[in-house]
């Protein structure tokens, strides 16, 4: 197989090798099993969000309100199952996470299709009264005390265990759910016609409508999806983090649509590969996890993740640029 | 006739009291190619839009197949097999070949899955259909215009086509490529499939055609047997006068070199272009497209930088692949594509001409003269006779002609010595393409040179003093424009 140098991927691959590398030889003890757990640990609520986002590229949207939706969603479902369902299996608690981020979702879904609003206004907007309702209609104060069922799936792990050197390490259950969201999402884009027709309405919205597209439902459908993996993702947080803190996650989709887009989705929408998305995602994860390794002050991590951004979105463009004068 | 495929009879719309079309009827056969022609704002695209179900008409009777037709949607239309291939294709750039020939088949079935097999599988079938080889899994932006417009033309067929509409068809192909579309049409035809041409360029599909009907401000006013059309006759319906192409005033002998290139190279693209320019002088540059045409224009105004060569204008040297320095020299240059490199769009028309002249209004310390800046702008729209009731409206309102004539209304402002035309009626309609070509003469009647570049033969010959023949990047021919018939010259530039 011939590798394409100009693809995103095949960038981002090698500098997350490139990385590795730097950091087994500055660091022997970085190629441990302990780091690989942290890596996927950092890699589970930050994948699923960036699945989320990926959809919305495609479709040639941008939504930042997904993270409002997660922190609304975790801290709105911890506290009525505290107060009024306590006995709710982890399961249960998952899907009311699910269902409360879908009907936020379809508040922008409504927004966007419906009133023909553009992405990034409606979803700035909606980001801002999401997390202003929760803070001041429903509480500031974090949740210490999560229901039973997300304490019981805050637990769960995949694996655990103990290094040579005496560490620990473990891996978090919800790292299936991520990869479950990643395969479902696979799906949906390859082999439905609904995921072809996001592909299509992200290439040209006016041709998608020409040839019978209803841009209106799958439009819909985008929101609505993406809400159900932003309020997943929120109850993943929250459980994992074993505290609902309604100050959290907001702030991360712009760290989010950054690792989409190093994995190659366009902003002008109709290209994004998810396995570009997960390679984004692992190498933001390993620049925020890793950077100290490299005896590289934690301060630096937004400049990193800065300049990573500006090679791995500008180096492509570039080539393709020159490619075009090339041609002509 | 109870046979014809459609049959439109006294169909009419208004849009806001202004009448688009006034009781239009005529009959489609199947398997026959029609001519829709008419001059833009006619009414063509309002009839385009009724047959695909689009806009409704306010009155009249639509059968298709001697069966009438209540109110159409685009899904009866679609149904009735009735496929438009709008100007702009409505392709899906970012998607493959396949995936854009077989998507409305697919939404069409009601499917929910997708099978790239069968995908692929439809698309082949109907590529080989009308004998053309495109890669199937490539993405439909790295196409050139031609082969897009193929997949346009596939993708209707590939559900049950029966009616082919083609909005401006040739109006981005070069004439080979024409070539190779009218055989498609050909082959269609004896499929039993009908098309309809709609255009205002309609001269060279009419060998394909047997019909031809002719509109102007809504209403048909010729219709006929294709044999008894030319472009002349074409022309005088579809402006309602003679639009005559009398050849250029000749060159005075005296004429001084205005402009002198020689020895100018870009690999890859033009190799040792050499020519004089003279004061006065139309000159033309003629090549099929990939001939280096458009790489030349672009290195004369600086916007390519050549490996060597030189550029003079009035014996000084113009410094190469520098378009600021060039413009200062008294160069200008209309591109091809003035939507994406001529104009700015959604800017107002006077913003548009007085930008090329900031720099003249902005002397007194930094600060823009705007009020003066806008008054030239104005000035020069009334003397190009650009039609607007609104200046401030902005430029993409305005119709190709129009803004054709917006962009030669900023060059002409700052008086340049020589000015490069690259395509200069791309888009444009008859009446307004003879109104562009007497700006061309009036314009070197002044003394300035003029280069046009086209592979418009007609509009060459009108236009032009001399012809420079461009193959391969090599110019191969210098003529004599006024001694060449159009015959020769296409042949010479095809063969």
């Amino acid at each position: 197989m011939s590798i394409d140098w100009t693809r995103n991927e095949t960038l981002v691959a090698l500098v997350i090798l490139a990385f590795c590398v730097l950091a087994a030889l500055s660091d022997p003890g970085f190629l441990s099993l302990a780091t690989l757990t942290d890596l996927l640990r950092g890699g589970i609520v930050l994948g699923i969000f960036a699945v989320a986002a990926m959809i919305v590229l495609i479709s040639g949207g941008i939504d930042v309100s997904f993270t409002a939706v997660a922190a609304f969603t975790m801290y709105v479902t911890a506290m009525i199952l505290n107060a009024a369902l306590p006995g709710l299996p982890w399961w249960g608690a998952l899907a009311m996470g699910m269902a409360i981020g879908a009907c936020l979702g379809a508040f922008n879904g409504v927004l966007i299709a419906f009133f023909g609003l553009p992405t990034l206004i409606v979803t700035l907007g909606t980001m801002s009264i999401f997390r202003g309702v929760m803070l001041t209609f429903i509480g500031q104060k974090q949740i210490t005390t999560l229901p039973p069922g997300m304490r019981e799936f805050g637990r769960m792990m995949l694996v655990r265990g103990e290094n040579a050197d005496g560490s620990f390490y473990s891996l978090h259950g919800a790292f299936l759910i991520t990869v479950l969201s990643v395969v479902v999402t696979w799906v949906i884009l390859h082999r439905t016609m609904l995921g072809r027709q996001i592909f299509a309405i992200g290439g040209s919205e006016e041709s998608a409508r020409r040839i019978g597209i209803n841009v209106r439902a799958v439009q819909f459908f985008i929101y609505i999806y993406v809400g159900a993996l932003a309020g997943l993702a929120g109850i993943i947080h929250a459980s994992m983090a074993r505290v609902a803190n309604p100050f959290d996650l907001v702030g991360l989709e712009l760290s989010v649509i950054a690792a989409v887009v190093l994995g190659g989705a366009r902003l002008a929408g109709g290209h994004g590969t998810l396995t570009g998305t997960i390679l984004g995602v692992a190498l933001i994860v390993l620049v925020r996890n890793s950077l100290i390794v490299l005896g590289i002050p934690s301060t630096w991590q937004s400049v990193a993740i800065g300049c990573l951004i500006l090679l791995g979105t500008g180096l492509p463009a570039w080539q393709a640029k020159r490619a075009a004068a090339r041609a002509a | 006739m109870s046979d014809a495929l459609v049959t439109l009879e006294g169909v009419t719309k208004t849009y806001s009291g202004i009448t688009a079309l006034d009781n239009v009827g005529f009959t489609i056969a199947a398997g026959e190619a029609v001519c829709l022609a008419g001059e833009n704002g006619s009414g063509k695209s309002t009839l385009i839009k009724i047959l695909a179900g689009v806009e409704q008409a306010d009155r009249g009777r639509i059968a298709f197949a001697g069966v009438d037709q209540g109110p159409l949607n685009p899904r009866l239309s679609a149904a009735a097999g009735i496929k438009v291939i709008f100007q702009d294709f409505s392709l899906f750039p970012n998607l493959s070949v396949a995936e854009n020939i077989a998507f409305s088949a697919e939404i069409g079935e009601g499917a929910r899955l997708f099978h790239k097999r069968r995908v692929h599988d439809l698309a082949a079938r109907t590529l080989k259909r009308i004998g053309v080889d495109i890669p199937l899994g490539v993405a439909v932006e790295t196409l050139s215009v031609a082969h897009k417009q193929l997949v346009a033309i596939c993708r209707a067929l590939a559900t049950e086509a029966r009616l082919i509409i083609m909005d401006e068809p040739t109006t981005a192909l070069t004439e080979r490529e024409v070539r190779v579309l009218l055989d498609i049409i050909r082959r269609l035809k004896a499929d039993g499939v009908a098309v309809l041409f709609v255009s205002h360029k309609l001269a060279e599909v009419l060998e394909v055609c047997e019909h031809v009907v002719v509109l102007r401000n809504g209403q048909k006013v010729a219709e006929g047997p294709a044999h008894e059309f030319d472009a002349a006759i074409l022309t005088r319906h579809m402006t309602g006068r003679d639009v005559a192409g009398t050849p250029p005033v000749p060159l005075p002998a005296s004429a001084p070199v205005l402009m002198e290139v020689s020895g100018l190279n870009k690999e890859g693209a033009c190799s040792d272009i050499s020519f004089t320019l003279r004061a006065g002088e139309v000159l033309g540059v003629s090549g099929l497209l990939g001939s280096g045409r458009t790489t030349l224009a672009k290195a004369l105004f600086g916007l390519v930088k050549p490996d060597r060569g030189t550029i003079k204008l009035d014996g000084k040297i113009v410094p190469l692949g520098d378009p600021v320095a060039a413009a200062e020299a008294g160069i200008g240059y209309v591109p091809e594509d003035r939507l994406t490199e001529g104009l700015f769009l959604t800017q107002s028309i006077l913003q548009n001409v007085a930008i090329g002249r900031l720099d003249a209004h902005g002397a007194r310390a930094g600060l823009l003269d705007l009020g003066a800046a806008v008054s030239e702008a104005r000035d020069w729209l009334g003397r190009l006779s650009v039609k607007t009731s609104n200046p401030e409206a902005p430029v993409r309102s305005l119709s190709g002609g129009n803004q054709q004539r917006v962009v030669l209304a900023r060059w002409m402002a700052r008086s340049p010595r020589v000015l490069i035309l690259n395509g200069p009626s791309v888009g444009v309609d008859v009446g307004s393409k003879s109104e562009i070509h007497a700006i061309i003469a009036g314009l070197a009647a002044q003394g300035l040179g003029v280069i046009v570049i086209s592979d418009d033969l007609p509009e060459v010959l009108t236009t032009c003093h001399r012809v420079l023949v461009m193959k391969a990047g090599r110019i191969v021919e210098d003529i004599d424009a006024v001694s060449i018939s159009e015959t020769d010259l296409a042949h010479r530039l095809a063969s």
